[in-house]
């Protein structure tokens, strides 16, 4: 059985995100798409899904200074790479294939749905190449990027310190300038993930740094190509000081790194000087999409794997017929396991949804349009964050639709909740994203990318005029406009108080939107009903939409009250009242 | 010499089968569909003796409803260097019985002149287990089936067969037709690169009536069933009683 929904995953791509044409005029075609996802499909059904529970319960092992991973994750992945799973991710002229951001994560989508802890490597060495993609010079994308293509070396992103994480204008590592234009890195870095594995022939480690003399904070930030190993294949002094062990993603390392023990280990400046926190967000925006579609794949495959078991386990009777005698009914056929399962529903598709806009509006910016580049702005907190929480949830749901069984580890649903545990903190927590979302990217521009989202969702309401959506959603939005501009102002007269709500802030815009994708679903729904036939796949979609916005889509009316009146109920919790 | 590989389009072996609701067959509408997984071992060798520099070029051949050319691009991006489509039906729920199908194969083949055809054993939607030896009839070449092993030695073709009592090897005189079971090979995934090449590769789309052939069928079905449910078991109290009832049953 697959951890994830194949037709609707197709279903999203061709019909709600119309795929063909966005990919018209291209060397693509859906029969190619359809072959690239075939062949991801398969290396997860063979390679990926099987090794879940082995690798959860095998956590890679220090030894003697190496990261020591079970040999099925090291084949694993190499069949993802050798089948050309990360070249797709880089432009032609860095030898990859150039793929649409579409295609290249819906692939990401079906092996993190699998395995999303082997998933991981393939990923992180996608952002941290793209990176040099973009700043590198000639020489370096030859040195680096182009083995990155190929799958020989893999990359990590070292930004967080032991002192200093979310608050990256703390770090102390340093990057002394060499005669011969290079510098000496110095420093410790942690929450590595695959900072060191034996899969690649090398790791090329993005690393933050401060160059001496620099300016204070953010701004004396630079970024540094530092590789595991030097072109002779000497070490470069970068060394395993130990491994975390993590509540999941166990098959990914994540490691503490000390670079420059024996002041040898040697960088290469990426772009310029200071300006290395930029450079890094780009990675990081892109990174922070991933995300989103990871949390999303793992409610996905909680949601797959309760759904079958809701079908085959039968358990008790109709409360309408208690007759002891009768046999006893699957427990899909109870009322409360129905709606645990189409509350699961109701999240991981509008997530899918999401995802897939966001990697859209990526191809969209790709190719010059301009309306793209600030709606994926202030989409990015919400598709890294709404997945994260609300797939959690639904996570928590596919245990309980298997009670007891599902606490085990006999199960995978209690694995997938542990693995998506993670998705609220790295790259930013939820608490970060929601001050990135009212702090920053509702406000910028005098609120252009907000105005630029609201009169996106009109249009298309305005489109689905018949839709028993489109006035609910029409209120939501009624509601959402005052709110925002209010936090705004109290933003201005106080930052502290003004962001004390940003959290939710970010959650409730993420229902907003969420019934917006709802709305695209079920639009979609209807175009393939009237052309092939409706079908129960399709009534389905509708009937999840009903859900989202009877039992979801009002809990923004709550919300938005608390937001409106700004309440500082925490924040006036003064610290020696706890 | 040029290898021919025969690719059929069957229903994914990963798919839960569901029987129609008049029993007519199975429902293959909007249902993922893959090559036959033998046809994949065929395909996988084919390409290996190219790779070995037994075989010059290898070409794919299906005969079905115009969709199996996905099939045959499955087989490009595998590695085949290009492809022939025998357009033989309409409706995905057409089989296309294993004569019509060996027919119309033998007049591929008398076109192209292959040294060798490498087939899959069977197709795992009806499990005939049948072209092959039809086409060795038709053709009148020698025949390997159930192929585990595959050795060409000049105008001979030394192949390992997976029989009842173990494992045969035969010598068989070239041209030969070899059927390959699941053991020959692993079959490669079709990589990204080698997809957007095979988009490239030459597909000729011909129909069965462009070799004369009549492919309506001979057989009739007369009713498609699911398996029965399994039933539900019992818990038995002692080993004493697991074998009483084990006796009951008649299993011991």
């Amino acid at each position: 059985m697959r951890a994830y929904d194949r037709d609707d995953l197709l279903f999203q791509l061709f019909e709600v995100a119309q795929l063909e044409d966005q990919i018209a005029g291209t060397d693509l075609d859906r029969e190619a798409v359809m072959g690239i996802l075939d062949t991801a499909d398969q290396i997860a059904t063979d390679h990926f899904l099987p090794h879940g529970k082995l690798l959860d319960e095998n956590d890679p092992e220090f030894v003697d200074g190496r990261a020591v991973i079970p040999d099925e994750a090291i084949a694993a992945v190499r069949e993802q790479v050798e089948a050309g799973f990360i070249g797709s991710g880089f432009a032609p002229e860095s030898g990859g294939m150039g793929l649409p951001e579409t295609v290249h994560q819906a692939a990401a989508f079906i092996f993190s749905a699998s395995n999303i802890s082997l998933a991981g490597y393939g990923l992180l060495t996608v952002g941290a190449g793209r990176l040099i993609q973009s700043f590198g010079t000639e020489d370096q994308k030859k040195r680096y990027l182009e083995p990155m293509a190929e799958g020989r070396f893999f990359g990590t992103m070292c930004l967080s310190e032991p002192q200093a994480g979310s608050s990256l204008s703390d770090i102390t590592t340093r990057a002394e300038p060499m005669e011969d234009g290079r510098y000496a890195i110095s420093g410790r870095k942690m929450w590595i993930s695959g900072g060191e594995q034996e899969i690649s022939e090398n790791i090329v480690h993005m690393v933050l740094a401060k160059i001496p003399g620099g300016p204070p904070g953010v701004k004396g930030i630079s970024l540094f190509i530092v590789p595991k190993r030097n072109a002779d294949g000497t070490p470069n002094d970068v060394t395993l000081a130990g491994l975390n062990h993590k509540m999941g993603y166990r098959g990914t390392t994540n490691c503490a790194l000390n670079f420059g023990e024996k002041g040898a280990c040697v960088g290469e400046l990426l772009g310029e000087p200071h300006k290395g926190l930029s450079y890094m967000f780009q990675m990081m925006n892109e990174a922070r999409i991933g995300v989103g579609m990871g949390a999303t794949a793992l409610g996905q495959a909680g949601y797959q794997a309760s759904l079958a078991y809701a079908r085959e386990r039968p358990q008790g009777r109709s409360p309408a017929g208690k007759d002891p005698v009768s046999p006893q009914l699957p427990i899909i056929e109870h009322a409360d396991i129905r709606r645990l399962l189409l509350a699961q529903k109701a999240a991981v598709e509008a997530a899918l949804a999401l995802s897939i806009y966001c990697t859209s509006l990526v191809d969209r910016e790709r190719k010059g349009d301009e309306a793209a580049g600030p709606l994926l702005e202030i989409l990015t907190p919400v598709t890294k964050s709404w997945p994260s929480e609300f797939c959690l949830e639904a996570n928590k749901h596919a245990i309980q639709i298997l009670g007891g069984a599902g606490y085990t580890r006999d199960y995978p649903v209690e694995r997938y909740y542990r693995d998506n545990r993670l998705n609220h903190i790295h790259e930013g927590t939820h608490g970060i994203q929601g001050m990135d979302l009212l702090g920053r990217k509702v406000v910028m521009g005098g609120g252009a990318a907000f105005k630029g989202l609201m009169s996106t969702i009109r249009a298309d309401i305005a489109a689905a005029a018949d839709s028993e959506f489109a006035q609910p959603l029409s209120d939501a939005l009624d509601r959402m406009e005052p709110v925002t501009l209010h936090l705004a102002g109290e933003l201005m007269k106080d930052p502290t108080r003004g962001l004390a709500n940003a959290t939710l802030y970010l959650d409730c815009m993420g229902h907003v939107v969420m019934a917006w994708m709802w709305l695209r679903l079920t639009e979609a729904a209807k175009r393939v009903a009237s052309r092939d036939g409706d079908t129960a796949f399709l009534r389905g979609k509708h009937q999840a939409a009903r859900y989202f916005y009877a039992r979801e889509l009002v809990r923004t009316e709550g919300w938005a009250k608390t937001l409106s009146a700004n309440d500082q109920t925490a924040f006036d919790m003064a610290a020696d009242w706890f | 010499m040029k290898v021919l590989v025969p690719v059929k389009r069957v229903i994914d072996y990963n798919v839960k089968v569901r029987v129609k609701a008049d029993g007519s067959g199975v429902d293959l509408a909007n249902v993922k569909m893959s090559m036959n997984p033998f046809d994949e071992i065929a395909v996988e060798e084919a390409i290996r003796l190219k790779e070995a520099g037994k075989a010059e070029e290898v070409v794919a051949v299906s005969i079905g409803v115009k969709q199996a050319q996905e099939t045959l691009r499955t087989a490009l991006a595998m590695g085949a260097d290009r492809a022939i489509l025998v357009v033989a039906a309409d409706d995905v729920h057409q089989d296309i019985e294993p004569l019509a199908v060996a027919k119309i194969l033998k007049a591929v083949i008398d076109e192209e002149q292959p040294g060798l055809v490498l087939a899959g054993k069977q197709a795992i939607d009806n499990d005939m287990n049948a072209t092959g030896q039809m086409l060795s009839a038709l053709l009148g070449w020698s025949q390997a089936t159930f192929a585990s092993k595959l050795d060409i030695e000049g105008d001979h073709a030394v192949v390992t067969r997976e029989v009842d009592g173990g494992l045969q090897t035969i010598k068989v005189t070239m041209p030969t037709i070899v059927t390959v079971d699941l053991r020959l090979n692993e079959p490669r995934y079709a990589s990204l690169p080698n997809i957007m090449k095979a988009k490239k590769k030459p597909l000729d789309e011909k129909t069965a009536a462009d070799y004369g052939v009549d492919v309506t069928p001979r057989l009739e079905v007369v009713k498609t069933e699911e398996p029965a449910a399994r039933e539900a078991g019992i818990k038995v109290g002692s080993v004493d009683e697991l074998v009483e009832k084990l006796k009951e049953a008649g299993a011991v």
